[in-house]
């Protein structure tokens, strides 16, 4: 999820940010820890206050702490949901402090905004929009040569030698003259005496060991032995189990509960009845499942009961016909559009999405007179520990949150309701509970991808080039939600980006934005949410371009690239290295696409199969990216499988629909996931780069739905301008 | 009533409704919390254990139906030779991402690889089809699988 660019405007001409953008201003102190060894806080500016914190109190909001056994702990505001943060992040501090990776260890961080705030985030404690990386890249090597600096002066002025003489690698201080050597743990305690130097050199790129080197990611153990701890997995003694059911129209009330079947159930301790909800509370899942079943409850279903989604996309569809705030306006389209040799018109869509993520929702909550605490595993811990709070009616200090490893985030764990909820049935209930969504209730009651509509125009020249380019879209803005003072005159940087900033030579272009939000359905962030919607519409329309100038698609784009080196290159590598151009049999085609969001450029080609009976299979995908300055290739290349088989999903199967207010979706049978026996093959090619590091976890699902959309174009001659991929209008 | 279930080579006893899952008798009355839950209906797999050695869904398993088998979790897939050979590739090809699939796929591997020593590609499928993995790590869990079917570990 994009929600960066929020400080500085709404969106307009502005690029991906990336690391570069961050303030070179780095505070750090230093001082002894707890424990007698050195303790460093660190100040990762925020990009929109930065001024003010030069004169502000020195507030820390990271900490590096080099014990006297050596090990170096390190406290971040990041959390790991499988994106390799907690190796890659170690990464950047063990490079400069020249130790070994294994040497580092995490802390989680607690909730606090002014503690932990993401710089990138504008000072909100969340992990998302593929930035953990990027916002920490400068600062924690800085922390890194800090330290070392100390430890080596420190060992310096033991010794009596010039620091000069003295160099540090593999966690200790050497003194090649005297073959002298002490290890940084015995020297922690005199470093934190040491003076913290002023403008520490980091190593250029060609002296990294650890950075771009493939690392073994820290966290791989536990979770391949059954030890690794979930939200979900949390059992304070005497924890007693809930599931619940939602009013299935959103918006509606409990009217009536029978639930004298429910109580009988072998294990069942207590029913709990809320204003839109019933909960059962229980031994176990088991029962507490057998007892939801045997409820009988009588909903009011309120104002969205005849709701269908096509009465949404119908009032998205009129919404496109008035303007909307002006995201991008470059040169006269109209005066282009008149003077174009040919007219290209066309209207996409995009559905709501679910996240299904695979650890379905929970919240364990014991609330007692005097206090709460709160186990759950969170992507915005500064979020929910207000919301825990304010339901429970507690300050905030009363409130504590233990975070726990996520089992998938993809934005569904940026959002609150799932502890609120919890809270509420918590204030019912004596001792801790623990309350765990079915799957039914996570599909049902999820926050979804927004359902998009975009109405298109393209004028061309009399040699298919693109003199005028126009687009106005229409649907949810989540950031207008998520945090209101970051949509700023009807326009956000996550709703449009991918659609504003195109990489191709495009002389006239004006985007609209229509805000429509689309009743009796809540929306939210989802993996490259914005992109996801905006680079399939952009690229599948460059694609129709380039159709209707009869050119082939990477030539067509190619040509609109000269100044663009880095997005030329990508499509280029990505096109060589997937055998464009090479004959294929009937019904498979090669697609491509490019886009440059979260500040990496990227660039796929997907091959696919069509059979007689309109089945989409992808058989191979070839990505090519520039990201900058790689720090783990290795996740690298895994987020990008990951990202584009969590794409694939979306093209082939992803599609949450309302019927009479209720989504229609439930389980895996009817909201499918691609699976093994579908994953294609995968290949990453990586441009080598200097440049500082763009995000990586989001960047792949975005690229791939226009590259197999535009695929299935060059199987079938089919265009397809709204998803998933109906299989009818395929058939032979 | 009172059932007596072999897990992972110990006797357990719990007072359970015949009808309730093994699964959230393994998870909520006995703690081992290794195994998840991820649908509750056999369509994702990662409530994977195995009963007699063959891959079982613990979210549609009643624990009446499980009599005298022997049932074996990912706490202990590490002590057969399979399991073993699975979690040393698992390690190795880096495979985790979240990691909440993952014990089932490893479950579900390790049936496979006990029966069936050198797998093929369509075989690899049949088996970890019923596997989920929202983070998409289909492409090493394969390769995993067949560096442990050549491991002599």
């Amino acid at each position: 999820m994009i929600l960066d660019h929020f400080i500085s405007k709404a969106a307009g001409a502005d690029r991906s940010r990336s690391a570069e953008h961050v303030s070179r201003r780095t505070f750090i102190k230093a001082g002894a820890a707890a424990g007698g060894g050195l303790m460093l806080s660190l100040r990762l500016p925020l990009v929109k206050g930065d001024a003010q914190a030069a004169d502000a109190a020195f507030a820390p909001n990271a900490f590096v702490r080099i014990e006297r056994d050596g090990r170096v702990v390190l406290t971040m505001p990041y959390v790991e949901m499988g994106q390799g943060t907690y190796t890659s992040i170690p990464m950047l501090i063990a490079e400069e402090l020249e130790v070994e990776l294994k040497q580092v260890t995490l802390e989680h961080a607690p909730p606090n905004a002014k503690l932990y705030g993401n710089p990138l985030l504008g000072g909100v404690q969340a992990t998302g929009n593929s930035n953990a990386v990027r916002a920490s890249w400068k600062p924690m090597r800085q922390a890194g040569a800090t330290a070392r600096t100390m430890l080596v002066a420190a060992a310096a002025k033991r010794w009596n030698v010039d620091p000069a003489s003295c160099s540090a690698q593999s966690g200790e201080v050497l003194h090649a003259p005297t073959g002298r050597r002490m290890k940084y743990g015995e020297l922690a305690a005199d470093a934190a005496g040491m003076p913290v130097p002023e403008n520490v050199a980091l190593k250029p790129a060609k002296d990294f060991k650890l950075i771009g080197t493939p690392a073994k990611r820290l966290d791989t153990l536990a979770k391949v032995n059954g030890t690794a701890v979930y939200g979900i997995d949390a059992r304070p003694p005497g924890v007693k189990i809930a599931t619940l059911a939602q009013s299935p129209v959103f918006g509606g009330r409990v009217k009536r509960v029978d639930d004298a079947a429910a109580k009988a159930v072998k294990g069942v301790r207590q029913i709990v009845q809320l204003d839109d909800a019933v909960a059962v509370v229980a031994d176990h899942m088991g029962a507490a499942k057998k007892g939801l079943a045997a409820l009988k409850i009588e909903w009011d279903e309120g104002p969205h009961a005849k709701l269908n989604t096509s009465d949404i996309a119908a009032e998205l569809e009129k919404a496109t016909l008035s303007a909307g705030a002006v995201a991008q306006n470059i040169g006269d389209v109209d005066k282009a559009m008149a003077g174009a040799a040919t007219k290209v018109e066309a209207i996409y869509q995009v559905p709501f999405l679910a996240h299904a993520t695979m650890e379905p929702m929970n919240c364990t909550v014991h609330l007692r007179n005097d206090g709460c605490e709160i186990w759950v595993g969170s992507q915005a811990m500064v979020r929910i520990h207000e919301a825990a709070a304010k339901t429970a009616g507690l300050p905030l200090d009363k409130v504590v949150v233990h975070n726990h490893l996520i089992g998938g985030g993809f934005g569904r764990r940026l959002e609150a309701d799932g502890v609120i909820r919890a809270v509420q049935i918590a204030k019912h209930v004596d001792g801790p509970v623990k309350v765990v969504w079915t799957r039914e209730e996570d599909i049902q009651h999820d926050m979804y991808r927004p359902y998009w509509l975009d109405r298109l125009s393209a004028g061309l020249d009399g040699q298919g080039k693109p003199v005028a380019w126009s687009n106005r879209f229409a649907g949810s803005s989540v950031v207008a939600r998520w945090a209101p003072p970051w949509f700023k005159n009807g326009l956000d940087a996550d709703t449009t980006e991918g659609a504003i900033d195109l990489t191709y030579a495009l002389p006239n272009m004006h985007v609209e934005y229509v805000q429509t939000e689309p009743p009796g359905i809540p929306t939210a962030f989802w993996r490259s949410v914005g992109p996801s919607h905006n680079v399939f519409v952009t690229e599948s329309f460059i694609d129709e371009l380039a159709a209707a100038a009869k050119q082939d698609p990477v030539a067509y784009r190619l040509a609109l690239l000269d100044k663009t080196p880095r997005a030329k290159a990508v499509v280029a590598l990505a096109a060589e290295k997937a055998g464009w151009g090479q004959p294929l049999p009937e019904r498979v085609g090669r697609g491509v696409s490019l886009q440059f969001v979260f500040a990496t450029y990227m660039a796929q080609v997907a091959e696919v199969e069509v059979s007689k009976a309109g089945e989409v299979r992808v058989r191979r995908v070839v990505c090519a990216v520039d990201c900058g300055t790689v720090v783990n290739p290795d996740t690298v290349k895994a987020q990008i499988q990951s990202a584009v088989n969590f794409g694939i999903s979306a093209v082939l199967h992803g599609e949450i629909t309302l019927k009479d207010g209720r989504v229609e979706q439930t389980n895996f049978d009817t909201y499918q996931v691609l699976r093994m026996n579908e994953a294609p093959a995968i290949e990453v090619h990586i441009v080598q780069s200097s440049e500082p590091p763009g995000g990586m976890g989001e960047a792949g699902t975005s690229a791939i739905v226009p590259a197999v959309s535009n695929a299935i174009f060059a199987a079938t001659g089919t265009r397809l301008r709204r998803l998933p991929v109906d299989a009818a209008r395929l058939k032979l | 009533m009172a059932f007596a279930i072999k897990i992972n080579g110990s006797t357990h006893s719990v007072d359970v409704d015949g009808d309730t899952p093994l699964l959230w008798v393994l998870r909520d009355v006995l703690g081992m919390t290794g195994t998840k839950f991820g649908c509750g209906m056999a369509l994702c797999g990662a409530c994977t254990v195995h009963v007699d050695g063959a891959a079982t869904r613990s979210c549609i398993t009643p624990v009446d139906s499980i009599g005298d088998s022997a049932i074996t979790t990912i706490e202990a897939i590490g002590a057969t030779p399979a399991g073993a050979k699975i979690q040393k590739a698992w390690i190795d090809r880096e495979v985790p991402q979240c990691g909440y699939c993952q014990s089932g796929q490893i479950m579900s591997a390790s049936a496979l690889l006990a029966s069936n020593a050198h797998p093929t590609d369509p075989e690899i499928d049949d088996a970890m089809s019923g596997n989920i993995c929202r983070c998409g790590t289909y492409l090493r869990i394969r390769e995993a699988i067949k560096q442990a079917a050549q491991s002599t570990g």
